[in-house]
């Protein structure tokens, strides 16, 4: 995490600079938005905070607005329920299907795409089920199922697992018995357990990357960044708790928030990011072309009523 | 908290108040771990002045009183020892969420959610060790003190001063349980350290639960190692004032 990284004066410089705007009330830096003092709350997955990727981006953006950014990092599905509580003003996801049942149901406005990186599968070097070069998805699952080797699952309703469990349907393999291991636990440990166990499993790219040089485990099917399979793909979403229903969310803030992360000197930052020398992350909301599919749950259309 | 007190004070406080600030080479920048520790101590002492404070006279009305159920109570108390953490988080959780009862308050990932469910996780543990001890004080000793003309507060005050390293152990018993706990301050505080650094709500244990969760058990071990060090000096630091504050 990069907050060891950080230099001592630089951080305590910035917390007295954050402290003073917050105690003043007014931001120094001239004109900003009157949101200065304020905390957002962000709720996210554990990808992009143990990658360190949000301590790089919530740092300028509380720098410029005089605010303090709360990130807590929950895994997609709660993520999303604490918004649904109200008690978060903005999330940050990579589970569509989710994301379009949030919107949907009315608890979030304004998403916007932010960036994506992929799902690789990974294992023991070995590879007993003998999936590597595998040119689906689905192929390489169906294998390991065969094979009954030991896959260890994150169980716990993330954007990952959700994709896990997409992928295995798409495969129509039911997965359970002894080879499959659900642990409930975040991407990091589930790569520890996996990396003891000489077990399969999917992970994000930025989190394997990040974590790799403590593992033992490979790449054995890369995703679509590497030219792997399209169906690994793992866009990230950012989505504001819609104020009409929680009228006491920061949705000033979290619109803020969301323009600071969409804008280019965000898209920068997380292009410009890495973890060992490599890219973890690649920018999404900046097109010349409008992409309207990013307002709207998938395959929504203008005369469906749902 | 407003972040005015979490950014600007905590840093300084955290300095000025440990007795344990790290004086060698870490893997982790100072502030970072010194703000962790303020946070696990801020919470953990306060929670555990508030049970002590509910605790005590509990112990004391139970203790010295004779009812129907008094059996009963005594065993919720105990049993109230072992209750689950996760649960405990859950229930406070629910309560402070801006659903519940208390979300008028905007309490979600503060301290201060922290310090109620640590407060509930504590509560039973003091109350049913300083219940044991002040029920195994001798009760000539009570009936001395009410024949040589106390009144229910002196009564009350020599029983304590009498049963004190039982309470001593109750408090000690009740932060080490809050301190070392990481289930509910996880749910309730949600593990926020800024972008700078700093921690909101990240306490040791939790730390702890980050760094193994990506797999750093070493860096996990040293923090493990940090909280070992706090807890031994409070031991000694309570230890030490009950028998300076009692026996004078």
């Amino acid at each position: 995490m990069t907050i060891q990284r950080r230099e001592f004066v630089a951080a305590l410089g910035g917390g007295v600079a954050v402290g003073l705007a917050g105690c003043t009330g007014s931001a120094d830096d001239g004109g900003g938005p009157g949101v200065a003092g304020e905390t957002l709350t962000l709720t996210t997955t554990t990808s992009t905070y143990d990658t360190g990727l949000l301590d790089e981006l919530n740092a300028p953006f509380e720098d410029r607005y005089g605010v303090t950014v709360d990130a807590v990092a929950q895994g997609t599905g709660a993520a999303l329920e604490t918004a649904r509580n109200g008690d978060s003003d903005v999330v940050m996801v990579h589970a569509r299907s989710l994301e379009d049942e949030f919107v949907k149901s009315g608890y979030g406005v304004n998403r916007r795409d932010l960036m994506f990186n992929d799902f690789v599968i990974v294992g023991p070097e070995g590879d007993p089920a003998g999936i590597q070069g595998s040119d689906t998805a689905t192929g390489a699952f169906w294998a390991i199922a065969e094979a009954k080797a030991l896959f260890v699952s994150r169980g716990d309703n993330s954007g990952t697992h959700t994709k896990e469990l997409a992928i295995w349907d798409a495969a129509d393999v039911d997965p359970g018995g002894d080879w499959y291991r659900e642990t409930g636990q975040g991407m990091g440990e589930v790569l520890n357990v996996a990396n003891e166990q000489d077990a399969y499993t999917l992970s994000d790219r930025g989190t394997f990357l990040s974590q790799r040089s403590q593992l033992d485990l490979v790449i054995l099917v890369q995703g679509p960044i590497e030219d792997g399979p399209e169906r690994l793909a793992n866009p990230y979403g950012i989505i504001a708790v819609n104020p009409a229903v929680h009228d006491h969310v920061n949705y000033d803030l979290a619109m803020a928030y969301i323009g600071f992360v969409t804008s280019p000197e965000g898209q920068r930052i997380i292009e410009n990011y890495e973890a060992n020398d490599e890219q973890l992350f690649y920018p999404r909301a900046l097109s010349e072309d409008p992409d309207f599919q990013q307002y709207v749950p998938e395959g929504w259309e203008p005369d469906d009523d749902s | 908290m407003s972040p005015c007190s979490a950014a600007a004070t905590v840093a300084p406080l955290a300095a000025d108040c440990l007795l344990v600030t790290p004086l060698f080479e870490f893997p982790f920048e100072s502030v970072y771990v010194r703000s962790i520790v303020f946070v696990s101590l801020y919470v953990s002492v306060l929670a555990v002045l508030l049970s002590t404070a509910v605790s005590l006279p509990v112990a004391l009305v139970v203790g010295f009183s004779e009812f129907p159920g008094k059996r009963l109570l005594t065993s919720l108390i105990n049993t109230g020892m072992g209750f689950p953490s996760v649960v405990v988080g859950l229930l406070v959780l629910f309560t402070v969420s801006s659903q519940g009862p208390l979300g008028e308050l905007d309490l979600v990932f503060t301290k201060e959610a922290m310090i109620i469910s640590q407060f509930v996780l504590a509560t039973p543990a003091i109350t049913a060790i300083s219940l044991a001890a002040v029920t195994s004080v001798d009760s000539n000793l009570r009936d001395a003190a009410r024949a040589l003309g106390g009144t229910r507060l002196d009564v009350a005050l020599v029983t304590i001063k009498e049963a004190r390293y039982g309470i001593v152990t109750a408090v000690l018993a009740g932060f080490g349980r809050a301190i070392s706990e990481v289930g509910s301050v996880l749910i309730v505080g949600g593990n926020i350290a800024g972008a700078d650094g700093v921690s909101k709500t990240r306490t040791l244990t939790t730390a702890i639960q980050l760094e193994a969760r990506q797999g750093r058990y070493e860096t996990a071990m040293i923090l493990g190692g940090i909280l070992v060090v706090v807890v031994l000096a409070v031991n000694a630091l309570v230890v030490r004032l009950g028998d300076d504050g009692v026996m004078r």
